[in-house]
């Protein structure tokens, strides 16, 4: 009974909002919105299996790719720079000020080095990524247990193993937040890099459908970019509760009985 | 000798001037013995501990294990730490834990089941192999750390205030798994603590310390009977003598470091009358 | 300062003294490496492309760079794009912060709107602000509205998320305890709720800051409203290269002078705090 009134519960309201926009757009002759019926009615016209393969998954290729350069780079020099006070000290400045700088503006710069290819966009995609996962690494080495460290420190536990035991799982809550910052900068960017200079992926089939006033397709195109940032924030969920399932039961325990 | 500490010294960089934190300590524990460390708050128990333990490097003298100069934390040493909900890894379960410095050592697999099979069995904990640390209980913590030192084989076991942060009851039953782990075991132990009654209830020997700058005051031996146990043993009244003799030390060691060495002189006679 | 007996004020004494010098000179090394750090980033961009590593024509050296910032500060476009900038962002943030303090505070009021909303929220929040761009671009071509859309929609769930956090983190006996007392639910919300999600509110407009600035920029890049963005842009496509890092720059000097100002306005209102509460990891 109670997983029942869970569940009329989390899809209640969505349920209304879905009706009241078909309901509100139903009659709609403004041209810039469409009824909502119309939309869904095309949804599968327009993203047939084959246009799936040839503008989606490039896109979540280079998303993929671009994603995981980042979280190499980011942890391997984040680790480097926060296990060294000294050169945390002198790379601080250097490191807020890129992080400052919003990402889709490398995009121009960036196409000046890489041309308008694949390469361009990954480029961009990890370039932009990079910076909260090696900020929040950096975080996360500063702040290893003290009386954890002595413990690895008396037991013999150094160097790689050390790393990879005490300083790498005590800092992964941060990484974890830092990778979920990451992605989304990351699919701002596969989106604009394409909208920028691309012939495939999602960013550009759904500006190639706004330049052409293909509007019900071109909010079809929202809605699957919309539902594609949706099951990547689920899948980052899952996986991330699955790895630190140790640190939220931490967290829960201290946290006492509520 | 087992565990030899000469002369040690440490001076630290202070706010405004140095501040010599232990003066010289020598003292020394063969294979086998359970020895007490007590002093005054302040008086340099955790220094102390940490250049035997080879995390802290001593600006004078020097500890021996097994005749070799520490350096650096010694393959020989187990160190049981007082903040037993930060030493133990949050993300491995209890048998992980116990099993980490044993895997690092690189010993074998079967060999390393055994051990820790025997060590968690040893200190009560038989049934909680795949539970998290923070699924446990102060005291089950703490003895999940001790499990952790007992399965690594060590020559010397410190232990630094282990027992400080534990409820009153839960201490009874740890002091008397050490005594037990002590007598079944053969471990060598050097137990730190600032509890009088504990010191002298554990130990064999118990080292008095003075305040900072720390030196050796006392080694009082503890003639008490090898089969000690809450109840009967802390009313014993030579118990009630031995910890008597210790308290006033510690109370002239305090006041020598305040008030003039008059006032702390007449407590040492006091101290010294006890024991007659 | 202790004040002596003739009312002037004596020297501290030496061991504070001495512990502030010593603080303070560790302060000035700090920063000295900072320096250092930036002072050595200048000079690797100034050496890289006469290295031959990289070509000049795709990295300027430093002096080239800053000749075009000192140009782009003496024409009065770029003031004018950098004053667009700034509005935007303000007015984008102003709304966000107060639309998502109002809906969070609701919301987190009612342990029934709660329930409700909470799966609503967890599909809305991971679409992407740039979904809507072609949107922005049909509705309101390049004014500033497209970019104040798109600020406003990123910025909001920033604050929002922080707010529910914060409003969850209400010591459930101090509301009790309120409630016993007779406050009804505006009282209560006053009293109770909105310090202990003060905080969280001052964590969530710092986050909202940053975001707003990023996508200010963003639309201003690929929309072509006016501000910076759209001056990189036009700088990038007539290959004004040393102009185009110069105003990137810029960017990144905004986003840092924002960051601060936003941690010493956090700092300045929540000194009373006692705790300090980390930011959440979202």
């Amino acid at each position: 009974m109670r997983v029942l009134v869970r569940i009329l519960l989390a899809v209640a309201l969505p349920i209304v909002l879905f009706v009241a926009w078909w309901l509100g757009t139903a009659n709609s002759d403004n041209f810039y919105v469409p009824p909502l019926s119309e939309i869904l009615s095309t949804f599968p016209e327009v993203w047939t299996w084959d246009r799936l393969r040839t503008d989606v998954l490039p896109s979540l290729i280079r998303l993929a790719v671009g994603y995981t350069v980042a979280v190499l780079a980011g942890i391997a020099l984040g680790v480097l720079v926060g296990s060294y006070r000294r050169v945390r000290a002198v790379l601080e400045p250097v490191l807020e000020f890129f992080r400052a700088i919003p990402p889709p503006v490398l995009v121009p710069v960036i196409m000046l080095f890489a041309g308008i290819g694949d390469t361009m966009k990954v480029v961009v995609i990890a370039a932009g990524c990079v910076w909260p996962i090696l900020l929040n690494t950096v975080e996360g080495v500063r702040a290893v247990d003290s009386v954890l460290a002595d413990t690895c420190k008396s037991y013999g536990i150094t160097g790689a193993s050390r790393v990879g035991h005490l300083v790498l799982r005590s800092a992964s809550p941060q990484i974890a937040a830092g990778m979920r910052q990451a992605l989304s900068i990351g699919i701002i960017l596969m989106v604009i890099s394409e909208m920028f200079a691309a012939s495939n992926g999602l960013g550009f089939t759904i500006v190639q459908f706004q330049r052409s006033f293909a509007i019900p397709d071109m909010w079809s195109g929202i809605l699957l970019l919309g539902l594609l940032g949706l099951a990547l924030s689920i899948l980052f969920r899952l996986v991330e509760s699955w790895a630190l399932a140790w640190y939220h039961g931490q967290r829960r325990a201290q946290r006492g009985p509520s | 000798m087992l565990l030899d500490v000469r002369g040690l010294k440490k001076v630290y960089d202070g706010r405004q001037r140095p501040v010599e934190a232990v003066r010289d300590l020598t003292f020394g524990l063969d294979a086998g013995d359970l020895v007490c460390l007590v002093g005054p708050s302040g008086c340099g128990k955790t220094t102390l501990l940490k250049c035997m333990a080879g995390l802290l490097a001593p600006t004078a003298g020097e500890v021996r294990l097994r005749d070799k100069r520490v350096t650096g934390p010694p393959p020989g040493m187990a160190v049981v730490f007082q903040e037993y909900g930060r030493s133990l890894f949050p993300w491995m379960n209890v048998r992980d834990n116990v099993e980490l410095p044993l895997r690092n050592k690189g010993v074998a697999r079967r060999l390393r089941q055994e051990l820790v099979g025997d060590a968690l069995a040893a200190v009560g904990l038989a049934d909680a192999h795949h539970a998290y640390p923070w699924q446990l209980s102060g005291g089950m913590q703490q003895r999940v750390a001790i499990a952790r030192a007992v399965a690594y084989q060590p020559d010397v076991l410190l232990m630094d205030e282990p027992f400080a942060a534990v409820d009153a009851q839960t201490r009874a039953d740890l002091e008397d798994l050490i005594r037990a782990l002590w007598r079944k075991l053969g471990v060598t132990i050097l137990f730190v603590t600032h509890d009088i009654d504990e010191a002298v209830y554990l130990g064999q020997r118990v080292i008095i310390l003075s305040s900072s700058p720390t030196v050796v005051r006392e080694v009082l031996d503890v003639d008490l009977p090898d089969q000690r146990d809450q109840l009967t043993t802390r009313s014993d009244s030579r118990f009630t003598e031995l910890r008597s003799h210790v308290y006033a030390q510690i109370q002239a060691a305090k006041q020598e470091s305040t008030v003039g060495s008059h006032d702390a002189a007449r407590q040492t006679d006091l101290a010294k009358q006890v024991l007659q | 300062m202790i004040r002596g007996v003739k009312g002037t004020p004596t020297p501290p004494p030496a061991r504070l003294l001495a512990w502030r010098t010593r603080q303070a000179s560790s302060r000035a090394r700090k920063a000295a490496l900072g320096l250092s750090g930036l002072a050595g980033l200048l000079l690797l961009v100034e050496v890289l492309p006469y290295s031959g590593l990289v070509s000049a024509d795709f990295l300027p050296p430093t002096h080239r760079i800053a000749v075009a910032l000192v140009g782009e500060l003496a024409t009065g476009a770029f003031w004018s794009a950098l004053w667009d900038t700034l509005v935007a962002w303000a007015i984008g943030l102003a709304i966000a912060v107060v639309a998502g303090i109002v809906v969070g505070i609701v919301i987190g009021a009612v342990p029934v709107l709660r329930a409700l909303t909470a799966s609503t929220i967890e599909f809305l929040r991971p679409i992407p602000s740039v979904a809507l761009i072609p949107l922005a671009v049909l509705l309101y071509g390049t004014e500033i509205r497209s970019t104040l859309m798109l600020v406003v929609y990123a910025s909001f769930w920033q604050v929002l998320i922080q707010v529910l956090y914060g409003v969850q983190d209400v010591d459930p006996i101090a509301d009790e305890t309120a409630r016993s007392y007779g406050l009804g639910t505006l009282a209560r919300v006053r009293c109770v709720m909105w310090p202990t999600a003060l905080p969280y509110v001052m964590t969530g407009v710092r986050l909202a800051a940053a975001v707003a600035l990023v996508l200010a920029i963003t639309a201003q890049l690929v929309i072509g409203a006016p501000g910076l963005g759209s001056r990189i842009a036009v700088a990038q496509t007539s290959n004004a290269v040393p102009n185009m890092y110069a105003l990137i720059a810029v960017t990144g000097l905004l986003g840092v002078l924002i960051n601060l100002g936003a941690r010493g306005v956090e700092r300045l209102l929540l000194s009373w705090h006692q705790s300090v509460r980390g930011e959440v990891l979202v």
